[in-house]
Order: structure tokens, then C-alpha cells, then sequence
């Protein structure tokens, strides 16, 4: 058990007003503007957004993964086991990134090294953040590959990454995340590049590894039904900011944010009836090189008010643990949050 | 009722040497009524695409025929028959980056069908692909442009605009909305579903997204390793399959709700669709299903009606009797 984990209240991960931005030939792309969340022990946080809103970067800041130059964290912090990761003056990155944390990605074929066996590439991570020998390694290699539900692990151990199937690579790159039962698992779309059934497979699997080891998980997605089926709370992320947080029960039942509800009915699910048309969210993100004063979402909003260009919104909590980063909740406002949810579901 | 695009037994197998043999299609039958919405889903590797492009003459047929208002087409097409046939049937691709050629403009993408059929002064072309862009959603001033300065979601109206602008009776979406994000996906099927109501289109949607195919359309088939195993109205299919392989898909659908996503039953989702690569004898699916019997694995089951269910739907399934008025 960690520190973190036997104090159930405190989160593992805690992130604060995070801000990245990238050079480019074209001017600096501000891609993460001040995001903050925390994920618990044995929960899963999932990061909701299309592509573009800052989703990919404001995990791969935390991992590390960030080239710099040209990229650049200009503030903020996330804090794990006391330890503030995305400063730059950590002695040994390596005590955290793939041990404490570890990272699936979302095409397995080109994040594992094809030149290297399966079961070396698992070892590789023990030997350097665990000082096992190579056998030791392999050993245990072995072990979490049959965690991730690979059969035959010792022969799939000692085949190239070519001879595995989309859904058995990711299984290969889950056990290598999981390979030092990091205390957070960061998931960058894991499912997207797969089919339903496989990715049926691998969110149980990553449910089934959770309840055993009480791992915290980052689920990066941009698909509500795989975060209905595997969240715990959801951030919601639009244009480099969360504009809405909460559990996963208040952003589907309760949401507060218009971008959330424009999500929401933009796509069908089991129940939508024919003759009720999908209603798009019409036009497209705002420039990040220079992103607007106010709301980002002002000029796709169906309920943007004169407030909403000019100044920027305030993170109005909703009800407990339920944030929403919108005018729409100011006292002052003319409409209350009921009359939204009336208005998109008239 | 008459179909517009009738299919029967048609097969596709590729050759790749050494004796071996990629079983892609194998005698799949299919008739679309004109103005219907037929979705065809399947896992990759099932065939369903390849289907798809057989039906509008990119692949030869290994064998089968298809008809087209009653006309036999041909097995293989020539280049005179791409041209006669292309102004009936078109396809829109998956991928909006891979399917417009980068060093054409949007204007010569869009206008080049009707520059190929002939008959219209460059003019006439111009102002017609002006019309399809608004069409689309996009404006004037992206038929001066490459593919490369436009979103995906751009990209894909262009590659709608380039099947449609020959006014075709039938299409063919190869997966048109994967690639893209939810709020855009929601406006290209808004787009087709305006243009199929105002030019009466037919359509075969090839998805792997359920819930999607569900909600576009009229009838939903299920396709397993090259071969057919589920077809009957989409509402029908979603909410009660039939097959243990549109079964297990329905199982792995993820809903976007919490409730009921806490609610679902869990149905083990057993292996991977296994290679095509000489398949034998017996039920493609035998190997996964948890409901499989010793007759599975040595006859092939055929689509056909079930007693006991609407007689609309089809199965191939030996844990179904065939319906007795068949």
C-alpha cells in the first residue's frame, strides 16, 4: 500500500492550474490553459474532448512527454506522493514516470519497439526502476502478461510485437504500464483504434486490474459511452480548459455546461428515437494562438449572453463537487440551469 | 417491392500465393429497396468494406452477380463501364485523408465526374461544383483550395460532394464518420440525411458504430468473417439479436449512460476474429460462440427466416429452426 492510498482522502494525483504552450512557425500555441483535477485511489477520472482541446497534452506534461522546446510548461503543478512531477528539477524523473505512473497510448503498434521481444520490452522497465536481473525480469514479465489475459505468456513473451493482434498489443502495453503497479494509470484513448469487442476486452480488463492492485486511472476519451461505462468522475475539456467536472452521474444527468449538453445531443444512443434528429454543434474550436478573453465556447453557444465574449467565465460550483465553468451560473444570470436543461431538451 | 440493388451469392476472395486464399466475401446475398438505409456492421477483417466495394464495381467479384434496376452488372468492369455506371452508384470513403488526391483542388476533386462524363463547358462545371460546396456546408472559396488546408470534417464534405454531384441513385459510405469528433460526425450525418430526403437516395452505410447504424437506419446486417449472419430491421436487430455475434457486438456497445451502462449484463466477450485465410467448413463464428454445438463446426449455417420470430429477419444459426412457411 502507498502513503497516498491509505489516507482514502487525499487524492493520488493532484493537478493545479496547469498551462502548457508550444513555438511554432505561426506563433505560440497556448494548447493547456490552467487545468486543474485530481483522481483518488481506486478511481477513474475521464478527460472528455475532441480533438484538438488540449486532452493529449495536458497528460503528456505530467509524463514528461512533452519535446521541450518547443513545448513549455509556463505554470502550474501535479503533486504525486508529495512530489510536484511537472517541475523541471526533479533529480530522477524515472522514480515516477512509468513506476509511479505508468501510460498506455492509443495505437499499440507504433508505441512498442518492433525490434525488441514483448517480454524484453516489460523487462526493460522492471530492470530499470525495479534493479531486477534480466531473468528476474522476465520472470515477472511472464506474470503480468498472464495479468492482462495474454495465454501462452511465456511464448507470447519471446515474439515480436508483429505477431500480436491489435487487442493483444494493447493487453502487452497495459502489462507494461502495470509492470511496477504504478499508483496512477494514465490511458491516452486506449480503445479508439480498436473494435467494440476487443474494446469491451480491454476496459474489463483495466476494471478487473483496478479492483486488484487499487490503481487510480486517467482515461483520456472522446467517447461518452466508453466514459459511462468506466468512469467514476468526468472532465469535460474544451479549447485548452475543463469547463465542466463532476461525477459521472452529475455531467451525464445534471449537466451544467452548454458544451456538455451540445455533446450529449450530438450523439445517439439506444434509446433516441429516429424522428428526433441529432442536433451537430455547429462551427469549429477557437484559434489557440490567440485564444478569445472570454468563454471559449462563446461562439458555437446556443445560450452565449453579452458577458460571455469579453470576460472570462468563473468556475461556479454547481452543486458539491460539480463544477462548470460558465456565466450561464452567475446569480445575475437571466436563466437558471433548470431552464437550459428545459430549452435542450425542448 | 422491387430492389434497386440486388446482390446474390456474391463472393470475393483474394489470392496471396503459396496455395492461399483470403476468404473476404463468401456468398453474401443483399436487395436494397430504393430510398432504404441499409447499415452493414462487423468488426475490421469482416469483410464488410470489401462487400461494399464490390457492389460498385472496385472489386472484381470472384463470383455472384449484382443487379441494378434489374440490369445485370458486369464482373469486372472496364473503363467505359466505370464511366456508364458511376452516374447510378457511388461510394463515399472512410478516410478524408486518404481519399482526395493532395495535388488537386477541392473544385477540380469536386468537378471532375462531371468533366469525365463530358458534355458540360467549364463553366457549367464551375458553377455546379459552387452549388454542391454550399450544398455541403462549405463555401466559394474552398474550390481554390488543397486538401491539406481543410479539417477532416471538411475534407469529408468534399468527399461527399464528389459522390453526390453525379446525382447517383445508390451510395455506398464506406464508414463515413469514423475518422471524425462527435459534434462533426453529428453534422455529416445531418448533411446525408437532408440529401438523402431531397434526392431520394439509397444507401448501404458500412459502420462499425451500433448505436449510429441503429439510429440511420432502416434495416441493420451483420457480417462475421467474410460471411452474413444477421439482417432484419435495425430496432429489431439492436434490441433483440439473434446471432451470438451480433449478440456479443450489442453486448460490447458501450451507451453513453451511466445508468444503464451499471445495469448492463455482463456477457463474456470471448477471442478475435480469426484470419480469413482458408476458411473451412461449419459456422465462421464456432470458435467464440458460447453457444456452440458439434454441428457448427461441420455445416455451414445459411441465412435464413427462425420460427418463432418476425418474418422480416434472418439468421444463420443452427440454434434457430427454420421457419416453417419457408
Amino acid at each position: 500500500m502507498t502513503a497516498s492510498a491509505a489516507n482514502p482522502v487525499a487524492p493520488v494525483l493532484d493537478v493545479k492550474d496547469l498551462h502548457v504552450e508550444f513555438d511554432t512557425y505561426g506563433g505560440i500555441v497556448k494548447a493547456v490553459r490552467g487545468v486543474s483535477f485530481d483522481v483518488h485511489a481506486g478511481k477513474t477520472l475521464a478527460i472528455v474532448g475532441e480533438s484538438g482541446c488540449g486532452k493529449s497534452v495536458t497528460v503528456q506534461s505530467i509524463m514528461g512527454l512533452i519535446p521541450m522546446p518547443p513545448g513549455r510548461i509556463t505554470r502550474g503543478t501535479a503533486m504525486l506522493d508529495g512530489v510536484d512531477i511537472v517541475q523541471q528539477k526533479i533529480v530522477n524523473g524515472r522514480d515516477i514516470r512509468g513506476n509511479r505512473v505508468g501510460m498506455i497510448f492509443q495505437d499499440p503498434m507504433s508505441a512498442l519497439n518492433p525490434t525488441m521481444r514483448v517480454g524484453d520490452q516489460i523487462a526493460e522497465t522492471l530492470q530499470v526502476h525495479r534493479g531486477y536481473s534480466k531473468r528476474q525480469a522476465f520472470d515477472r514479465a511472464v506474470e503480468v502478461l498472464t495479468l492482462a489475459n495474454i495465454p501462452e505468456a511465456d511464448k507470447r513473451a519471446r515474439q515480436y510485437p508483429f505477431a500480436f493482434s491489435g487487442g493483444m498489443l494493447q493487453r502487452a502495453m497495459i502489462a507494461i504500464a502495470i509492470a511496477c503497479e504504478p499508483a496512477v494509470l494514465i490511458a491516452d484513448e486506449p480503445t479508439t483504434a480498436l473494435d467494440v469487442t476487443i474494446q469491451a476486452q480491454i476496459l474489463d480488463l483495466l476494471k478487473d486490474l483496478q479492483r486488484r492492485n487499487g490503481m487510480a486511472i486517467v482515461l483520456i476519451t472522446h467517447d461518452l459511452g466508453v466514459v459511462a461505462r468506466m468512469a467514476d468522475d468526468v472532465s469535460v475539456m474544451y479549447a485548452g480548459e475543463i469547463v465542466e467536472t463532476g461525477s459521472v452521474d452529475d455531467v451525464f444527468y445534471r449537466a451544467a455546461h452548454p458544451y456538455t449538453l451540445g455533446l450529449k445531443a450530438a450523439m445517439p444512443s439506444s434509446t433516441t428515437p429516429k424522428d428526433q434528429g441529432l442536433r451537430p454543434i455547429e462551427g469549429t474550436p477557437p484559434d489557440l494562438f490567440a485564444p478569445p478573453d472570454g468563454c471559449g465556447y462563446f461562439a458555437r453557444c446556443p445560450h452565449a449572453m453579452r458577458v460571455c465574449g469579453p470576460s472570462h467565465p468563473p468556475n461556479v460550483e454547481v452543486d458539491p463537487r460539480h463544477n462548470a465553468l460558465c456565466w450561464l451560473h452567475h446569480p445575475d444570470a437571466p436563466r437558471t440551469v433548470s431552464e437550459l436543461h428545459r430549452r435542450v431538451q425542448a | 417491392m422491387t430492389a434497386l440493388v440486388d446482390a446474390r451469392h456474391v463472393t470475393k476472395h483474394f489470392r496471396i500465393g503459396r496455395g492461399q486464399t483470403v476468404h473476404a466475401v463468401d456468398d453474401v446475398s443483399l436487395a436494397i429497396a430504393e430510398r432504404e438505409i441499409v447499415g452493414l456492421v462487423g468488426e475490421s477483417g469482416s469483410g464488410k468494406s470489401t462487400f461494399g466495394k464490390t457492389l460498385v464495381g472496385l472489386h472484381e467479384k470472384t463470383s455472384g452477380e449484382v443487379y441494378f434496376e434489374g440490369e445485370r452488372l458486369p464482373q469486372r468492369y472496364r473503363p467505359a463501364d466505370f464511366q456508364r455506371y458511376s452516374r447510378r452508384m457511388q461510394m463515399i470513403f472512410q478516410d478524408p485523408y486518404s481519399s482526395l488526391n493532395p495535388r488537386m483542388t477541392v473544385g477540380e476533386i469536386i468537378g471532375e465526374g462531371v468533366r469525365l462524363q463530358g458534355g458540360s463547358n467549364s463553366a457549367a462545371i464551375r458553377s455546379e461544383v459552387d452549388d454542391w460546396l454550399e450544398r455541403v456546408g462549405l463555401e466559394r472559396v474552398h474550390a481554390a483550395r488543397y486538401p491539406h488546408e481543410l479539417s477532416g470534417g471538411q475534407r469529408q464534405r468534399v468527399g461527399i460532394a464528389r459522390a453526390l454531384i453525379l446525382k447517383p441513385k445508390f451510395v455506398v459510405c464506406d464508414e463515413p464518420i469514423s475518422a471524425l469528433d462527435v459534434s462533426v460526425q453529428a453534422q455529416i450525418v445531418r448533411l446525408l440525411g437532408e440529401i438523402k430526403s431531397s434526392m431520394g437516395l439509397t444507401m448501404l452505410f458500412i459502420a462499425h458504430d451500433l448505436s449510429m447504424v441503429r439510429y440511420l437506419s432502416d434495416r441493420m446486417a451483420v457480417m462475421y468473417l467474410g460471411s452474413m449472419v444477421e439482417i432484419g430491421p435495425s430496432e429489431a436487430v439492436y434490441s433483440q439479436p439473434l446471432h451470438p455475434y451480433t449478440q456479443m457486438l450489442v453486448a460490447s456497445n458501450p451507451e453513453p449512460d451511466p445508468e444503464s451502462e451499471r445495469q448492463r449484463a455482463t456477457v463474456p466477450i470471448a477471442g478475435e476474429i480469426p484470419s480469413p485465410i482458408n476458411v473451412g467448413q461449419g459456422c465462421r463464428f464456432a470458435g467464440r460462440c458460447p453457444h456452440v454445438m458439434d454441428m457448427c463446426r461441420s455445416v455451414t449455417p445459411e441465412l435464413r427466416g427462425a420460427a418463432g420470430v418476425e418474418p422480416d429477419r434472418r439468421v444463420a444459426c443452427h440454434l434457430y429452426e427454420p421457419a416453417t412457411s419457408d
